[in-house]
């Protein structure tokens, strides 16, 4: 048994438990440690995962190989992003209790196991640990109506997600006999035909996985829990878990189910362009802007599952090389809203942001940029994530997503533009609050990153590249 | 023959039991009854060369879980015959929509193969010689140890939130400040009454109840426009 392997998530989970300690036992408010730490243990568990060496661990349950290195670096570093971003806001809105950063930590430790399976049964321990932390968090706010009320449609449509998920691990383990991922690829990936249950099996588990992303038609949740969750949760949901469900969805479905690609291909087309259809229209009539990112999310969704679906190694390529790009959109635009307070009060609706381009021409120009980066406009990070996904679709024939890509692109413009619009345009109502630091920091880094990624994107690419290979094979 | 006879019986009334416990009226009575639910599964278990599950089921799921539920529905005030006032409605549908799945369940298990291979792979042979408790033990600590600690972490998880969104610092709340008494001196004094006098306010030496504020003028009632 090969345990040190998993030195990144052991050093994890255990200074989980001891930030916990750390945090319970004193008599005064341990918020602000507590965060240090987790920080702290994201940095070391970071430092190990990069020097992490290829290899399977506690028999073949655990893999270790780029692909989980690059997801878990990036997950790693939007949780810490994240949390610094929620740390002021939680004090703001008197949330400030020292569980927060810890149930951060075993949320991203729960990715990090579903990003590391290699076994149907890891996979959901791992989507269990991260999703148990994320009902919590989503009613964090629990003297609001509409947080708990987030809370509990997320904890009731999550366990019936994860109830169909499970339903369809046991009709695939029925058929094969094994949970293994290596075993599965071997049994779906050999001559003889696939029964009709497997199939069904399969696609059980992509809706439990296409729940975690969101994509259309399991995508009712995710407007209502943004808009209900405080913002600085949602910080978290719409960053470091997209990162970790993407991963998962793409682990399954190029690993032990890419022998049986025939089967769930027009499965993964469909959500695709139903996400980016839906992402691209209902977003329009919006006007409280976490419900905007939150259609803009489940339009990125559609993107995503666009590089998945061609199922060729370029196509993965470009889903790798989306995801970090979306990551840093994500963080900056969010940091942007984590910001949005004015008199000592959260606002958030779309016309708060009137009058920014003067009162804090800073932040609106790095509002402009996530902004401009989502729609999708050259020289900008996103023009790129969007054409890494685009190019394989136009390559292997998938003429219809490519188009309906296309077009959605140009409807989602509108609404992200129209972010910009009101914030150069439209006569302010008042200035909002001085920006705290740690605002401040997130937006610098990820507005560097979003408006200067076209200088350099070699590192990304070499990394996505190598990642796709260990994950094909 | 015995055997299998009684494996029709303890499954019947588990059945039965079960049912039971969905429409029983009274919440009280629906936990009886998944306690007997649970001692015919143990049965079911037993039946079938599982001691330790059986005797697991009856030590934590009877012993434990069930009297909690106890707890938790003689303590809350929840209206039962309010929660259940949709099934009436819903009913129908739900019926026909597990219907159609029961069908689909049923084509897909009509059609059903197994992989050819499927024996060869298949996770955890039975081990020879040992007790199952042992070969579960064995199983749960060695080769699936990283699992195991997940689904603790998993569970720690669960304490951490209930308490984070349930516990609640009351102003009012009393809490023992061990510094505190230990630092007190002369706050109390000892004192020896006389026998059959009893003990005066005088005798105890604390401080004085604030002297009662002006009492509040009376409302009059004059207007009578209410």
């Amino acid at each position: 048994m090969n345990w040190t392997l998993a030195l990144p998530e052991l050093v994890l989970a255990l200074s989980g438990l001891a930030i916990l300690v750390a945090g319970v036992l004193p008599r005064r408010d341990m918020t602000f440690p507590c965060t240090m730490m987790v920080l702290g243990a994201f940095l070391l568990s970071g430092a190990f995962v990069l020097t992490q060496p290829d290899g399977m661990g506690f028999g073949g349950q655990y893999i270790s190989d780029a692909f989980a290195r690059f997801m878990k670096v990036l997950v790693l570093a939007g949780a810490a992003l994240a949390l610094l971003l929620a740390l002021d806001w939680n004090r703001a809105e008197g949330l400030s209790r020292f569980e927060y950063p810890v149930l951060v930590l075993f949320a991203t430790l729960g990715m990090m196991v579903m990003i590391s399976a290699n076994d149907l049964m890891s996979l959901y321990l791992g989507l269990e640990l991260l999703s148990l932390p994320l009902y919590v968090m989503a009613a964090f706010h629990r003297d609001n109506a509409r947080s708990s009320e987030a809370g509990l449609k997320y904890f009731v449509l999550g366990a019936l997600s994860s109830g169909l998920m499970l339903y369809g691990m046991s009709l695939v383990y029925g058929f094969a006999g094994t949970t293994n991922f290596a075993q599965l690829a071997q049994v779906l990936g050999g001559t003889a035909p696939i029964s009709a249950g497997v199939v069904v099996g399969i696609v059980f588990i992509i809706t439990g996985l296409c729940f975690k992303v969101a994509a259309v038609p399991f995508h009712m949740w995710t407007p209502d829990v943004y808009e209900g969750a405080p913002t600085s949760v949602v910080a978290y949901f719409a960053t470091a878990t997209k990162v970790g469900a993407i991963a998962a969805i793409v682990r399954v479905l190029a690993g032990p189910f890419g022998g049986a690609v025939d089967q769930w291909q027009q499965v993964i087309v469909l959500a695709s362009i139903a996400s980016m259809i839906l992402g691209a229209f209902a977003a329009i009539g919006q006007t409280n802007i976490k419900r905007l990112m939150a259609y803009s999310w489940i339009s990125h969704t559609g993107f995503v599952l666009m590089g998945l679906a061609v199922g060729t190694e370029a196509g993965l390529r470009g889903v790798l090389i989306y995801t970090p790009i979306y990551l840093m959109m994500s963080l900056g635009a969010f940091s942007v809203l984590v910001a949005m307070r004015r008199n000592g009060h959260a606002v958030e609706n779309i016309q708060d942001l009137a009058g920014l381009g003067r009162t804090d021409p800073a932040m609106a120009l790095g509002m402009a940029i996530f902004m401009f980066a989502m729609a999708g406009i050259p020289p900008l990070s996103g023009f790129f994530a969007k054409l890494y996904v685009l190019l394989p679709a136009v390559e292997a024939g998938f003429w219809l997503m490519a188009v309906v890509a296309v077009l959605s692109s140009v409807v989602s413009a509108y609404y992200y533009l129209r972010v910009v619009k009101v914030m150069y345009f439209d006569a302010s109502t008042g200035a909002l609050d001085a920006r705290p630091s740690g605002v401040s920091f997130v937006l610098a880094g990820t507005g560097l990153f979003t408006m200067f990624f076209f200088l350099m994107p070699a590192p990304l690419l070499a990394a996505a590249r190598q990642a796709v290979a260990a994950l094909i094979g | 023959m015995i055997a299998g006879l009684a494996f029709y019986f303890f499954a019947f009334i588990l059945i039965a039991a079960a049912v039971m416990v969905v429409t029983a009226r009274n919440p009280v009575h629906s936990v009886i009854w998944l306690i007997a639910a649970f001692f015919n599964a143990a049965a079911l278990f037993l039946i079938a060369g599982a001691e330790f599950l059986a005797m697991i089921l009856v030590i934590v799921y009877v012993g434990a879980v069930a009297v909690l539920f106890l707890f938790v529905v003689m303590m809350l005030d929840v209206d039962f015959a309010q929660l259940r006032e949709g099934v009436q409605r819903y009913a129908p549908i739900g019926a026909v929509v597990g219907g159609i799945l029961f069908l689909e369940l049923l084509l897909v298990l009509s059609v059903w193969r197994f992989a050819p291979d499927a024996a060869a792979l298949r996770m955890a042979p039975m081990p020879e010689g040992v007790t199952n408790t042992e070969a579960i033990g064995r199983i749960l600590y060695t080769d699936h140890i990283y699992l195991f600690q997940i689904s603790g972490l998993i569970l720690l998880v669960a304490m951490i939130g209930a308490i984070v969104l349930t516990l609640r610092d009351r102003p009012g709340t009393k809490r023992q400040d061990v510094g505190a008494q230990i630092a007190r001196s002369s706050a109390v004094a000892m004192a020896r009454p006389e026998l059959g006098e009893g003990i005066r306010r005088e005798d105890i030496l604390r401080p004085l109840p604030p002297p009662a504020k002006e009492a509040p003028k009376p409302v009059t009632h004059e207007g009578g426009h209410h």
